[in-house]
This record gives structure tokens, C-alpha cells and sequence, in this order.
């Protein structure tokens, strides 16, 4: 068998690849040095620049990680050397001397990898809370994860958050430049800034998440590439903080949720409720998996916290074979825990359809009803679905319309607007009657 | 996209014993090096080692007659002796990945894995649903 010689465009894709696989480790190990995450970003490019440039000449090299990686820190050395002459600022001495000795070192590099194994799941920390320190707006941190950590290029970034690549790259700059300029230091946060610092991170991932899972803006369903770099980096952070319960649970929650992807859309793209979807098309891979993190979550001491609780309920979907035969009481206390520490509207409306599944449509009701002059929820559209919902199963079918009708006005897209008619329209066909 | 990376199996394996097994322990450092690196980047989602056929059967299905043939089989260049399960972004990612696979006979040996993508439900075309509708979960 000959090998063909692969064309410029394989190569390019190749070493698209290779920088997924390696970029992380690249920038967290040049920014530990650098101690500043823009220029150890900023170097990592260069470095896939020139591997761009010379990889289609002189073939990929044996061990194209530990090119890259020195070919950044050379980078940045000179970069170092460059601002010293510019401005001499008495740190730079010492990154000086940090770089020299890393590139010295370089030269062992079989020495050099086994001890970047060592250090590298610290650097990757550092470079997970750095990019995804509170003092950055929300888009900026998503933006910066996904280039520093997750490898992606300022156009993939754009493409799935349908955003023109100029704003995502103003994103990623003006978030290099604030973390420059509060010289926020590469590091882990320790004791009590810890948990507040990881609720962070926490977030960035479930946002980025949610904004694949939900894709609610436009009127296509694009596939869910940030779903999966959120599944994957959720995936990361697991392994580098194992004994942190609320990391274990968004993993669960998030690998539950994807479990479920491809079930949540019809052959017409329009969305299928949890109620109604073939739950064989749900992912059993995934499931087990979500289920595994789970048990691993509940089996830390640290106190239950909101990811826990949600993947917990999850997972009660997950396990049941069909809507009757989950166990809905177990989930209206899964959400009164929940409204316990983190009781916002929609968590109120959720435990509400739970008690309507689990103690009838008259309990459910009362809940709702007692979330109608909420402000948050004023324009939310499940909340009148809800209503209309839970009156249909007591008979109520003319307050049962006029809920699906308001419901309908305030929907977001034109699918669930139009499956809110068509219970509108259900409701004046249907003959009055009480549902035990 | 899932790809699973299959190890071929060779004489030597089928010929391992069911417990107490101790595997050439460079053979050994090396994989779990390249799980690690796996889990580390976030794209392990399965991997485990098969034990011997003979401990295995197969079922032949003949007009509506099965019937049952124990191992161990014979044909091992046709034998699965483990199983990795990776999700990546694209094929070239897959295939970066494969090729720093550790040798798993050994370094220096003939050996073989082999590289398939897995489908994915929406591969298949959906079944029509039953379009009912309960509020639940604002997450859909």
C-alpha cells in the first residue's frame, strides 16, 4: 500500500487537529511562565501561524506538540525581550530568566514531557479560572474559553454562536486586554475565593451549553458543536477536579441533557417535549455516563449544590421508561431542595409541573396560580402554557384557551407559537369534563 | 463524532488466562499514558479489554434455527481483543488520535488496530411522533 502524498488541504486540516488536541496545553504551560494569559495566547498563535507555514514543506513533525510548544515560548521570549528594551519593567527580568531556563530545558525533551505531565493539569486549571475570572462579561469569558482552552479559531467561535467573527474577536481581545490590565494573576484561586471562583467557571460551561441545547435564536437548528465543546471541556474539568461535587454534577447534568439531543427534534426540526419524545432515541451511552457522574457527585461530602440537584432530576427522567412511570414525588422534593438554595421563578414554575404530575392537576394549579403576578415569569410563555395545561386536565376547557392564546402571543419562535394555537384551537373542540 | 479504535487481537492474547493476568507492564505504562491523555482532553468515553474467545460464543442464525459455538475461535487476525471509544470535532482529530494509539503487542511488534466511525442517531431517519404535549422542564 502507497501512501498518496496528502494535499495542501489535508495538511491544513491535519494540523487544525493537531492544535485541538494540543493548544490547551500549549497556552496554559507558555502563560505559566508568561504569567499573562493574552501574550501566552497571543505566542500559541504565532506558533500555529508558523506550523501552517512550514508543516506543508517539511512534513509534520514526530512529535508536533513539543514543537509547538517550544516554538511558542521562543515567541514569547522574544516578546519578553522586545517589551524590556521598550519599557523596562523590573518583572520581565524574571519571566526572562523563567523562559530561558524552560527553553534550555526543552532541549531533555523526553524530560521535558514526563515533567509537563506532571505540572499540566495544574497550568490547565489556571488557564480554565483565568479565562473565566468574574471580571469579565459573560460573551467575553465563553469566547476566550473556547479559543484558550478549547482550540477553536475566532471563526468556528462565530459560527456557533451565529455572532460575525469581528464581534467574537473584539470579544477575545478586549477580554486579553482587561485581564492585562488588572494584572489578574495566573493561578487557582484557594479557599473560600475557590468556590466563588468555580461557581464561575461553572457557569461559563452551562451557559455555552445551553446555548447549543436551546439554539433558540434563528429559525434553523444548527448542530450542536457548542453543546459538545462544553460536554468535552465539563469532561476536562472532571478530571482535574474530581472531588468537587458541584463539577461531578454539571457533568451529569450536561451529559443527561445530551442524552437527549437528537430526540428533542422532530423530522421537521420543530422542538418535542421531554412528554412526547421516543425515549429510544435517547443516548444510553450517555445516560450512563451522566448517571456515573451523578453517583460520583452524591457520593462526595461537600454539601449538595444547585448542579447536583438538577442532574438529579435528570436522571429521574432518565431512568423512567416513560412519563408514567417516572417518579414524579421524587422530584417535587429534588425541587424543593432546589428552591431551597437557589429559588428563582423558573425553578418555581418546573417544581409547580411537578406537582401536577405527582399529586394531580388541582395541587399543580395552585402552585402556578400562586406565581401569577411574578414579574420574571410576565412574559414567559410556559407559564400560561403551563396553566392551560394543568385547566385542560380538569375539564376547564375555555380558561384552558385563553391561557394556550396568551401563551401563543408570547412565544418566542414560531414553532412553539404555533403549537400553542393548536392547543387553543384543541380547546374549543373539546368536550368539557372532569379528569380524575 | 464517535470513532471506536479496535486492537486486533494476536496468538498471545488468546492465549492469556482468565484471572491473574499480567500484561507486559510497558505495554501496560503506555496505554494508560495515552487513556490518560484521553480523559485529560476530554474525548475517552469508553475503552476496556476483551478477554480471550474462549471464554466467548457466537450464535448462528440458519433459516429459524440458532444455535450456539463456543470459543475460543481461531481466526485471530478477525478477533477484537479491546475496544477504545473516543468523541471528537472532526475525522482528522480521530485520526491524530490514532496514530499515537500505543503499539498493543508491544513496541517493535507486528500489530493491528483498526479505526471505525460509529453512527449517530441522527444518522437514521426519525420516526413520526406522537405529538403530545405536556409542559415539563423548561428545558425541552
Amino acid at each position: 500500500m502507497t501512501v498518496p502524498k496528502p494535499t495542501a488541504d489535508a495538511i491544513t486540516r491535519t494540523i487544525a487537529a493537531i492544535w485541538r488536541i494540543e493548544s490547551a496545553k500549549v497556552v496554559a504551560h507558555v502563560a505559566r511562565i508568561t504569567h499573562d494569559l493574552g501574550l501566552a495566547e497571543d505566542c500559541s498563535q504565532d506558533a500555529l501561524v508558523a506550523a501552517l507555514e512550514h508543516w506543508p514543506e517539511l512534513g509534520i513533525p514526530e512529535r508536533p506538540g513539543a514543537w509547538l510548544m517550544t516554538t511558542a515560548k521562543r515567541r514569547a521570549l522574544d516578546h519578553l525581550r522586545h517589551r524590556k528594551l521598550a519599557a523596562p519593567r523590573h518583572d520581565a527580568l524574571g519571566h526572562e530568566t523563567d523562559l530561558q531556563y524552560a527553553i534550555a530545558a526543552q532541549e531533555f525533551s523526553e524530560m521535558i514531557d514526563t515533567r509537563l505531565d506532571d505540572d499540566i493539569c495544574d497550568e490547565l486549571l489556571r488557564l480554565i479560572f483565568t479565562a473565566c475570572h468574574p471580571l469579565l462579561a459573560s460573551e467575553s469569558r465563553s469566547a476566550l474559553t473556547l479559543r484558550a482552552i478549547g482550540g477553536m479559531s475566532t471563526a468556528e467561535i462565530a459560527r456557533a454562536y451565529l455572532k460575525p467573527e469581528a464581534t467574537i474577536a473584539q470579544r477575545i481581545v478586549r477580554a486579553k486586554r482587561t485581564l492585562a490590565e488588572a494584572r489578574v494573576p495566573f493561578e487557582v484561586p484557594r479557599g473560600e475565593e475557590l468556590q466563588a471562583r468555580l461557581a464561575s467557571v461553572l457557569e461559563v460551561l452551562y451557559l455555552m451549553f445551553n446555548e447549543g441545547y436551546c439554539a433558540s435564536s434563528g429559525p434553523h437548528w444548527t448542530r450542536p458543536a457548542l453543546c459538545e465543546e462544553a460536554l468535552r471541556l465539563g469532561r476536562v474539568l472532571v478530571g482535574l477536579m474530581p472531588q468537587q461535587a458541584e463539577v461531578q454534577g454539571l457533568l451529569a447534568l450536561m451529559e443527561l441533557q445530551a442524552s437527549r439531543l437528537v430526540a428533542r427534534l422532530d423530522a421537521q426540526g420543530q422542538p418535542i417535549l421531554l412528554a412526547a419524545q421516543d425515549r429510544s432515541r435517547w443516548d444510553a451511552l450517555l445516560i450512563r455516563r451522566g448517571l456515573d457522574a451523578l453517583a460520583r457527585a452524591e457520593a462526595l461530602p461537600s454539601p449538595v449544590g444547585p448542579y447536583v440537584l438538577q442532574a438529579a432530576i435528570a436522571a429521574c427522567h432518565a431512568r423512567a421508561a416513560s412519563v408514567d412511570a417516572t417518579d414524579w414525588p421524587h422530584i417535587v422534593a429534588l425541587y424543593d431542595a432546589l428552591l431551597q438554595i437557589a429559588p428563582t421563578p423558573v425553578v418555581a414554575l418546573n417544581h409547580s409541573v411537578a406537582v401536577g404530575m405527582a399529586f394531580g392537576p388541582a395541587a399543580g394549579l395552585e402552585q402556578v396560580n400562586a406565581l401569577q403576578n411574578e414579574p420574571a415569569l410576565a412574559q414567559y410563555h410556559l407559564l400560561p402554557a403551563v396553566r392551560g395545561d394543568l385547566l385542560t386536565r380538569l375539564g376547564r376547557n375555555d380558561e384552558a384557551r385563553a391561557e394556550f392564546e396568551r401563551a401563543a402571543k408570547l412565544a418566542g419562535n414560531a414553532h412553539e407559537r404555533a403549537l400553542m394555537q393548536k392547543r387553543a384551537a384543541q380547546s374549543s373542540t373539546r368536550p368539557a369534563s372532569t379528569v380524575p | 463524532m464517535r470513532y471506536m479504535i479496535l486492537v486486533k487481537s494476536i496468538p498471545t492474547f488468546e492465549a492469556q488466562p482468565d484471572t491473574g493476568f499480567q500484561p507486559d507492564p510497558a505495554v501496560f505504562t503506555a496505554m494508560t499514558t495515552y487513556h490518560e491523555e484521553l480523559a485529560r482532553a476530554g474525548v475517552l468515553l469508553d475503552a476496556n479489554g476483551l478477554k480471550p474467545t474462549r471464554s466467548g460464543w457466537r450464535v448462528r442464525y440458519e433459516g429459524e434455527r440458532r444455535s450456539i459455538i463456543d470459543g475460543p475461535f481461531t481466526e485471530s487476525k478477525e478477533l477484537i481483543a479491546g475496544y477504545t471509544l473516543i468523541q471528537v470535532n472532526s475525522r482528522e482529530e480521530a485520526l491524530e488520535w490514532a496514530r499515537r494509539f500505543p503499539n498493543p503487542v508491544g513496541a517493535g511488534q507486528p500489530a493491528e488496530i483498526e479505526v471505525r466511525e460509529l453512527f449517530e442517531m441522527d444518522d437514521f431517519a426519525p420516526s413520526d411522533e406522537l405529538e403530545r404535549f405536556r409542559a415539563i422542564d423548561a428545558a425541552i
